[in-house]
């Protein structure tokens, strides 16, 4: 209820930032990728989906899980719609503007347009 | 000037230090270890608070995060999301220091080195760890060492860099015991400082808690702080956001009046709520002392 | 039949691993097993302090394993409970004392003599750390609601799936208060990032630091709140399926919020 609130509000509750962090935090001390790498790594593989289908960037959560001591990564990327012009990879160029993504030699920014994925 | 290095208690032994060898040339940064023996008392959450509280005083921190495979400095500091490189990585050469020191993101002149996470500490040479520290402070005002739990390997390569120490402690019986024992290894090298963390008032009063006079009776070492266990803290963490930012605080209050006193700075003990004799108590304690 | 050798470990130090060991054995002895207590933190013994028996050790476990006494004489028995002994550790040595193989052997040399071998494991993942769980079959892994803790604790519980050790989870020092408002993290938080089989949930509570003070197990006054909990925890130790309580009345406010449980 309190954490329904906070969002209506725009707030985020300190136990709710402390999982986010926790999670991330976590995962970069598994794979022994800084966190910066994962972060990059996410972006990367909801950008590739993007090309197939539309997702919805807000809804997106990825994570991890021991799995019978194997470490899996599991993604639950919401689709929205087909992208309609997917039909198979394509030149970058080709994208419409709200998915492409402009590459930052250091911290691999979003463009403008298109809001940084949900961690 | 280190006025803190007088014993509180001249009958421990003499008071003063010999001078640094290079104290003409270079003038090093002050090294202090935050150790304690026994975990969760507090050591994280002071070196992060403690090194905040200097750098918003205007002071060039390093702050150095000892604890190999179970960092933490990182997550309490906020940082975790910048760490690139570690200790590890400076030591083994893989990259500059200049590469793996982590500025923080509110004081300019505050910076982490962060541990390694999935390393182990006997692989931390500790010939290099004391060269790192040296150059540390030749780099900055204070190199704050945050030291792991226990007796190990991580604490002496925790210790074998620093000039000073502050033991951490909370009014429990095991960790008077263990601090007994650091202050024990820690030997003539070091005249320790103390704070006592997380005490609560109420209890004390009670008589369910060892009080700071108990405590220090029998550590009977110089007091530095005395600061209340307060649930802001747990918050704090869980933002990563050090209590020593805010000002409307009375922990960010207790750390400020840690770090004017390890400045060198003269002010009054801060206290927790007690009745009145406790607080003339812990005056005298502290008071006309440097 | 031989005992169930059980470590209690965190990683981080100062979250209840000794409380939690003394008060799941208590429990346990009072249940009518047979249990042994070992310190396994050499240099910075706290188990003997916490169960009031500090002035009676005469031998401890390094003396145990140079041979310099037999374990039985090294045993303090605890006088409250039928069968509840503890193995001190020595103070005044350090961790590299003893190895694995001889702790392993302590263990089993234990193990032959109880229902149940409740390991004390120290702070950290170190040597001490590695000789705790050296002796061990199964991971008691004892962690709070806090960010450094749970961080600590994912480390430990990686190393024990290492060696295929079970590992069970004890969320200490709950504060129902500070999670219903957000500011601490809820079990269901802590389970979910863990990814770890939960055993029990202890509330923070006041009495325990007046209880350690005085060396008395919480276990042994019928009052305290936390009583019915590690009675709870020995329970489902022992494989029973014990549902985890309401921490306060759940009411509209508790029904809508989803009642905090603890057990």
């Amino acid at each position: 209820m309190i954490e329904f609130l906070n969002r209506l509000f725009g707030r985020q509750t300190s136990g709710a930032t402390a999982k986010e962090r926790l999670r991330l935090v976590l995962m970069s001390d598994h794979l022994s990728l800084a966190p910066e790498m994962i972060e990059a790594m996410k972006r990367d593989l909801v950008d590739v989906i993007s090309r197939y289908v539309e997702v919805d960037r807000e809804k997106i959560d990825v994570h991890f899980e021991n799995q019978d001591n194997v470490l899996a990564m599991l993604a639950n990327i919401p689709i929205t719609g087909v992208n309609r012009n997917s039909g198979g990879p394509k030149p970058q160029t080709g994208q419409r503007a709200p998915r492409k993504r402009r590459k930052k030699s250091s911290s691999g920014q979003q463009s403008s347009g298109t809001p940084a994925p949900a961690t | 000037m280190h006025v803190l290095r007088q014993p509180f208690d001249d009958a421990q032994g003499e008071g003063s230090k010999e001078p640094q060898p290079d104290a003409a040339s270079v003038k090093l940064g002050r090294a202090i270890v935050i150790t304690s023996g026994k975990g969760g008392v507090g050591k994280t959450t002071t070196t992060a608070n403690l090194g905040t509280a200097l750098a918003r005083r205007g002071r060039s921190v390093a702050l150095v995060d000892a604890d190999v495979g179970l960092r933490n400095l990182d997550i309490v500091m906020g940082l975790e999301s910048r760490v690139k490189y570690h200790v590890l990585d400076v030591l083994e050469e893989k990259v500059s220091l200049d590469e793996a020191l982590v500025r923080d993101k509110h004081s300019p002149t505050l910076h982490l080195l962060a541990a390694a996470q999935t390393r182990e500490k006997e692989e931390v040479d500790t010939q290099k760890m004391l060269e790192l520290i040296q150059t540390l402070r030749e780099r900055f005002d204070y190199v704050l060492i945050d030291c792991p739990a226990g007796i190990e390997r991580g604490f002496q390569n925790a210790v074998v860099g620093a000039e000073e120490a502050i033991v951490v402690c909370t009014p429990e019986v095991s960790a008077v015991r263990d601090v007994d024992r650091v202050v024990g290894l820690l030997g003539n090298r070091f005249s320790p400082q103390l704070v006592i963390n997380r005490v609560r008032a109420q209890l004390v009063k009670k008589g369910k808690m060892l009080s700071v006079e108990d405590v220090n009776s029998i550590l009977r070492l110089p007091l530095l702080g005395v600061i209340a266990d307060e649930p802001e803290v747990i918050v704090s963490t869980n933002k990563g956001e050090p209590l020593a930012l805010r000002t409307d605080s009375k922990t960010a209050a207790a750390y400020h009046a840690i770090a004017a006193r390890v400045a060198g700075e003269d002010v009054p003990a801060p206290t927790v709520e007690y009745k009145e004799s406790f607080m003339s108590k812990i005056g005298s304690l502290l008071g006309g002392r440097r | 039949m031989s005992a169930r050798k059980i470590v209690f470990t965190s990683g981080k130090g100062g979250v209840g691993k000794t409380t939690t060991t003394v008060n799941v054995g208590a429990a346990l002895a009072k249940r009518g097993h047979r249990v042994i207590l070992v310190d396994a933190d050499i240099g910075l013994r706290n188990l003997d302090l916490v169960l009031g028996l500090e002035k009676r050790i005469v031998f401890d476990l390094v003396e145990v394993v140079e041979g310099r006494c037999q374990v039985r004489q090294a045993l303090i028995k605890d006088k409250r409970f039928e069968s509840l002994s503890i193995l001190p550790a020595a103070q005044t040595r350090d961790k590299d004392a003893v190895n694995e193989e001889q702790m392993a052997t302590v263990i089993d040399e234990l193990a032959g003599m109880a229902d149940y071998v409740l390991i004390d494991c120290p702070a950290g993942i170190e040597g001490g750390f590695r000789n705790a769980i050296a002796g061990a079959t199964e991971a008691i892994v004892v962690t709070t609601p806090e960010v450094s803790a749970i961080r600590d604790a994912d480390r430990v519980i990686g190393k024990l799936a290492e060696r295929s050790t079970p590992v069970r989870l004890i969320v200490n020092r709950i504060r129902p208060e500070m999670v219903r408002t957000g500011d601490m993290l809820s079990v269901d938080d802590v389970c979910e990032i863990l990814s770890a089989e939960l055993l029990g949930i202890v509330p923070d509570d006041e009495e325990v630091i007046d209880k350690t003070n005085k060396g008395e197990p919480v276990v042994l006054d019928e009052t305290a709140r936390l009583r019915g909990i590690y009675y709870k925890i020995a329970r489902r130790l022992e494989g029973e399926l014990v549902a985890f309580t309401n921490l306060e009345n759940t009411g509209f406010f508790g029904r809508l919020l989803g009642a905090l449980k603890a057990g």
